[in-house]
């Protein structure tokens, strides 16, 4: 019989959406994390309280409310850098992960980067993570590469040296958001910056579910979203190095990122505010930090191991169906993956086996999963992806199976 | 959706009619679903009464899509051009019937939406061509 640990039971109580049933009457299977995660009621009650009682705008106003409101976003900004490790000077607040790569493929990438320079990506790369760099080679006349990944989709490091040689920049997936596969981050880090690049990290799935300290790990850049882990949608952070943010140029300009302002010019202010301009996203920010304590009551640790055993478990039980066809992508060691499983059932299309699932309240997620250039080298049109996170069970992954039973059944296999 | 994956529409995925290419195609057209990446591409051989003597697709995806565009070959042999420019959706609902969800329905149009510039294109003339 399963157990379900008191400490899940509680998080599980924890997000109203959970205990909603679905149109058809079936149990909420949340199994589509790396997408966007679910909020906790803290989360959700942070936003109403922002709008309900000291709804203002900041840094400006000199009333209770605004100072209130900016004093709750710039407490956001210290629970944020605490998490990964940073000084809150360090953290600049963006929509996401998207939006973090692009900040820093135009402001520091414009300048830093020109002809005969090269950028190395990985094989895994989300579109996020590619095309904001394809766009600064076009634009700078920069070569960009890519560390190769097996057919597991692990990472190939021998010819990491060579794939180096003239790198200004590496820019890495900590997770793949496809086949959960973990970076091999000390070992890129120490040998990028030995070879004098760079490294941005794509912690989209990285710091929802892993530990991160961005000093341990030696990165330059940071970048995560707050929708991932457990905060609303349109908040994220950047990390960047205090001496690379306040060399860089601003992004975006306008009001709140000046020192001072004349008609033919202006003075910019301290990063991070230098890349803040315009009123903010204010009550999603002060979500945002209310998530990470959250998480940090529940702490890294227990996510990790959390979802590895839960990994373990789904990595179990799917493979009793390769007999009938299911095909499991990625890498098979759950100590090497995130919580993330990739796979299809025999001819069945993944949008179809994610259609059947929906009837069952199963939530995955199908389709390319913005990793266009992978599926293609891989062989995949598309795959079908159940991923973890805190609030989910082996009674899920339960409910997985079940749907694949089902999936057979509908499609005579 | 339970109701959607029937027999006639699983053997219309695993064996489409029609499928593969024309020697030469007098009309030609392909799309892509970019959220989901299935892909058709639809050829058609046209007589010189405007007439759909003969037609192929290719392409890959869901069986809602594959099924759907393999249904749709069928019934478009012998039809003018001009009736296969003007095919209301209504054609392919008929085909595969109840039970496709709304997030899905793009899948199902694909085919005729390719199916239909193919036609639309060689009626009005592809403007990069000749």
């Amino acid at each position: 019989m399963l157990t379900i640990d008191r400490k899940t039971e509680a998080i599980i109580a924890d997000f109203p959406i959970l205990a909603r049933p679905t149109s058809r009457g079936k149990r909420l299977v949340y199994l589509d994390s790396a997408a966007t995660s679910q909020k906790p009621r803290a989360v959700i009650q942070a936003l109403v309280d922002y709008y309900e009682q000291y709804n203002a705008n900041i840094h400006r106003g000199v009333y209770e409310i605004a100072a209130r409101a900016t004093d709750e976003y710039e407490r956001a900004r210290v629970k944020v850098a605490r998490f990964v490790g940073a000084d809150p000077s360090e953290i600049v607040w963006v929509r996401n992960t998207t939006e973090a790569i692009n900040l820093v493929a135009y402001s520091w990438g414009n300048v830093n980067v020109g002809a005969g320079d090269a950028i190395l990506l990985t094989e895994l790369e989300h579109h996020s993570d590619l095309v904001p760099w394809q766009l600064l080679a076009q634009r700078s006349g920069a070569e960009l590469r890519f560390l190769p990944v097996d057919e597991r989709g692990l990472y190939v490091l021998d010819d990491l040296d060579a794939l180096l040689d003239g790198c200004k920049l590496v820019a890495c997936a900590h997770v793949s958001n496809t086949l959960g596969t973990i970076l091999p981050l000390e070992t890129i880090v120490a040998r990028a910056h030995a070879a004098g690049a760079m490294v941005l990290v794509d912690g989209a799935q990285g710091a929802p579910h892993l530990p991160v300290d961005v000093r341990a790990l030696g990165v330059d850049f940071y970048a995560f979203s707050g929708h991932k882990m457990l905060g609303p949608t349109g908040i994220g952070a950047l990390y960047g190095r205090h001496a690379l943010l306040d060399a860089m140029p601003p992004f975006f300009s306008g009001g709140d990122m000046i020192r001072k302002v004349e008609y033919d010019r202006t003075t910019f202010a301290e990063p991070p505010r230098k890349f803040e301009a315009g009123t903010a996203n204010i009550a999603d920010a002060i979500a945002f930090g209310v998530a990470i304590e959250y998480l940090e009551e529940i702490g890294m640790p227990w996510v990790r191991d959390h979802e590895r055993a839960l990994t373990t478990y789904a990595l179990e039980r799917l493979a009793a169906f390769e007999s009938r066809g299911l095909a499991i992508y990625g890498p098979r060691d759950p100590s090497l993956i995130s919580g993330v499983v990739s796979f299809n059932l025999a001819d069945v299309h993944a949008h179809d086996l994610a259609s059947i699932l929906d009837t069952e309240g199963v939530c995955v997620r199908a389709g390319h999963h913005c990793t266009m250039p992978l599926m293609a080298k891989m062989g995949w049109a598309a795959t079908a992806r159940a991923s973890f996170y805190i609030y989910n069970t082996e009674a899920d992954v339960d409910a997985l199976c079940d749907g694949l039973e089902k999936a057979a059944r509908l499609f005579r296999i | 959706m339970d109701d959607f994956y029937r027999d006639y529409i699983l053997d219309h995925y695993r064996h489409p009619r029609n499928f593969g290419h024309l020697d030469r195609a007098d009309a030609a057209a392909e799309d892509l679903n970019p959220l989901c990446g299935d892909q058709i591409r639809m050829e058609l051989n046209v007589d010189d009464d405007g007439v759909v003597n003969d037609v192929r697709f290719s392409g890959r995806g869901c069986a809602i899509s594959q099924a759907s565009a393999s249904m749709l070959t069928e019934r478009i042999k012998g039809m003018k051009l001009s009736d296969v420019a003007t095919l209301s959706k209504d054609v392919v609902l008929e085909d595969v019937g109840i039970g496709i969800s709304p997030t899905r329905m793009k899948c199902a149009m694909l085919g005729l939406r390719v199916l239909k510039s193919a036609a639309i294109g060689e009626i009005a003339g592809w403007p990069d061509e000749e």
